[in-house]
């Protein structure tokens, strides 16, 4: 599945004000992070804000905050503000659809929707964080059993 | 209902509790299923059971939930792992960590038992299910279940 340019930015922010959802975020942070502009940054924001994901943070440094549940969103709900993760079956809007072989082709798709759409409903930002956290340890203990390696190598 | 899970304590289902786990899978199912439960508990309690388990989450002597599994070797040229066929929660007590000690205790089993992997398999529509499994780390696994109409 891949996801449009803004869904995917609108993951990125939401998740990065997941991470630590005490901090203000000025967009401006989020957007050298992710390499778009700010302007294009500001309106996925503001898109999060309308549906009550983020609010704006008036003040010294502005920026949003996070006033979602992080256990109960999920990433459907990010998702389907922006686009629609799979169209209901048989609605492909293409003219063989109604065809035999269109038919079975959206069976097939449709099951490959399904998939798409249990996994995406079920992971929920505390979800993704855990996640978040077992890779950046995986990626340490890598990084560990490396270290080593090397250092033997050049005692050798 | 929030309650300190440490007032829960997960241990081997026994005779006794058959009649609580049959309620609480009926309040889920919506049906009493007597003579299966009693089969699953001839098949999956006391001792001798070699890898299979079947424990009951007992806070101040009352089951509020179930989970059972059990070690399957080689299954479709697959390494042993653990499976997971059933968990509940009695409706009032879950979101209190109840399912989360179930399946901590169950795996805990299954690493005595020299596992080191667990599966199951969830319908795609239960998002209750898949969110507490997902919750819990678990991810797709590298199989895909399918099926089909026998015909007649
Ligand atoms: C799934 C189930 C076992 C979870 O039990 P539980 O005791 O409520 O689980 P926990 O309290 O340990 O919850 C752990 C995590 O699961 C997820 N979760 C649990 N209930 C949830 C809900 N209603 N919505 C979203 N996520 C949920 C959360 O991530 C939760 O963590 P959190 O409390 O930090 O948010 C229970 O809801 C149940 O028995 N459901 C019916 C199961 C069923 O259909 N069985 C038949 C097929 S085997």
């Amino acid at each position: 599945m891949k996801l449009q340019k803004n869904t995917s930015l609108a993951l990125y922010s939401v998740l990065e004000f997941a991470a630590d959802p005490t901090r203000h975020f000025p967009a401006t942070e989020i957007a050298a992070k992710y390499g778009v502009s700010a302007h294009h940054l500001a309106k996925v924001l503001a898109a999060l804000a309308r549906a009550g994901i983020l609010e704006s943070v008036r003040g010294v440094g502005g920026g949003y905050r996070l006033v979602c549940n992080l256990r109960r969103l999920t990433l459907i709900d990010v998702i389907q503000i922006f686009e629609d993760p799979g169209l209901p079956d048989g609605e492909r809007g293409d003219s063989g659809e109604s065809t035999p072989v269109g038919r079975a082709l959206g069976v097939v798709l449709s099951e490959i929707d399904q998939m798409t759409k249990a996994t995406l409903a079920s992971i929920t930002l505390a979800t993704m964080l855990r996640l978040m956290a077992r890779q950046r340890k995986a990626g340490q203990d890598r990084a560990s059993r490396r270290r080593p390696r090397r250092a033997s190598a050049r005692n050798a | 209902m929030r309650q300190p899970p440490e007032a829960v304590a997960v241990r081997p289902a026994r005779r006794g509790d058959l009649d609580r786990v049959i309620a609480i899978d009926a309040a889920v199912t919506g049906l009493p299923k007597r003579s299966y439960w009693l089969s699953v508990y001839r098949r999956y309690s006391g001792a001798g059971r070699v890898g299979r388990y079947f424990l009951v989450a007992d806070s101040v002597g009352e089951v509020r939930g179930f989970i059972i599994g059990d070690v399957r070797d080689w299954e479709f040229g697959s390494p042993p792992c653990g499976w997971v066929f059933a968990i509940d929660v009695e409706p009032r007590f879950r979101v209190a960590g109840i399912g989360t000690r179930l399946l901590a205790a169950i795996c805990a089993n299954f690493r005595r038992a020299g596992v080191f992997k667990v599966r199951t398999i969830l319908a795609h529509d239960n998002t209750l299910i898949l969110s507490f499994f997902r919750s819990q780390g678990m991810m797709a696994a590298p199989f895909i279940p399918l099926e089909m109409d026998i015909e007649v």
